[in-house]
């Protein structure tokens, strides 16, 4: 990889990192609740009638187990991710990059 | 220094920290599958049924893949890791809520939209009955609009973009910011189907497209830069797979 490459890679990183970064630095008086739970709000408000008529058949018992569980997505796709990028990257190294 | 609280400090301490505490659990955790539940049965059997024939064909091409192209089996299940790493990654937005990107318009860039119906799925799957996260009865419409639509909509928007001769990493990033987005989209329009209340389905959608929509642009913008990032290394490292699915083309860059 070049290094112009390199660093046009790490300038779009920096990018999404203040997208994200912008909105925590200004807006204060919310809590970051998930989409899904303001749209039950607006369920509620539009069709006050309606009841779920299923539930999850299993829920994580607080938000230390569901964290748990979401990190541990986050680290099975990325054990499998850097486990691709390390076996491309090393094989363009020592075999070239045509012959593989 | 040592400081002591007496009984009842302590006690008023022990009050104070368990107000933020039960607030953080009561606030509804997840972020923007439709929840289990809240999709009428008729509808839940729709967007399943639905669903059934575009996961099919996903199968039979990831079938296909391992058949045929064995050496581009890895970068097919990078592209799964990817979705999978994505949609658990919640951002927080410009509009004060979070929801997650969906990951899964890279895979279609590459290898079409089929398999990523099958590789959504997974995810899906693995939200609903792990993380309560989702449904198991709101299974199909979720496939449906971040494992169907929003692939489509990036492969579609991909082959657009590079018809107009758009640059090839410009064309990635707003293929899949553009694929984030119409999962959505999508999402807000089946909420709006299953529940028009009494200003009819249009006014509900714009209700829903609010919440979903507005919060997911920032997002989707984030998925579009990290998918041309992921797009440029695998570009650096794995020419032969690329020219293998035909992404490349076999003599140059020029697809």
């Amino acid at each position: 990889m070049s290094k112009k490459r390199i660093m046009t890679i790490l300038a779009l990183i920096l990018v999404c990192a203040a997208i994200l970064i912008f909105p925590l630095m200004t807006i204060h008086d919310s809590e970051f609740g998930g989409a899904d739970g303001a749209a039950e709000e607006v369920i509620a408000q539009i069709d006050p009638t309606y009841e779920p008529w299923a539930e999850n058949i299993w829920a994580p018992p607080g938000g230390e187990t569901e964290s748990l569980l979401f990190c541990l997505q986050a680290a099975l796709g990325s054990v499998v991710l850097g486990f691709g990028f390390g076996y491309l990257v090393a094989r363009k190294k020592y075999r070239g990059e045509e012959t593989a | 220094m040592k400081t002591r609280f007496t009984r009842s400090e302590r006690r008023l301490l022990g009050i104070a920290c368990a107000v933020p505490l039960t607030a953080a659990l009561c606030v509804p955790a997840g972020a923007m599958h439709i929840m289990e539940g809240f999709l009428p049965q008729g509808q839940a059997l729709a967007w399943g049924a639905v669903c059934l024939p575009f996961v099919v064909w996903g199968l039979l091409t990831i079938k296909k893949v391992i058949r045929q192209h064995r050496k581009t089996v890895l970068l097919l299940a990078m592209m799964g890791a990817y979705a999978f790493v994505l949609s658990a990654l919640k951002m927080p937005s410009v509009f004060g809520s979070s929801s997650h990107p969906t990951g899964t318009g890279l895979g279609a860039v590459l290898f079409g939209p089929a398999p990523m119906a099958v590789l959504g799925l997974i995810v899906l799957l693995f939200q609903a009955v792990l993380m309560a996260h989702g449904g198991l009865t709101t299974l199909g419409a979720n496939t449906f609009s971040m494992a169907v639509a929003g692939p489509f909509v990036s492969f579609g928007v991909y082959r657009l973009c590079r018809k107009l001769r758009v640059n090839r990493m410009a064309a990635v990033g707003i293929a899949c910011g553009l694929g984030d987005l119409a999962t959505y989209c999508v999402t807000s329009v089946q909420l709006a189907l299953a529940h028009p209340g009494e200003a009819g389905v249009l006014a509900s959608m714009a209700e829903f497209m609010g919440v979903f929509a507005l919060t997911q642009i920032p997002l989707a913008i984030v998925e579009g830069i990290l998918s041309a990032v992921v797009m440029m290394m695998l570009e650096s490292f794995a020419k032969p797979e690329l020219r293998e699915i035909g992404f490349l083309s076999k003599e140059g860059t020029q697809a």
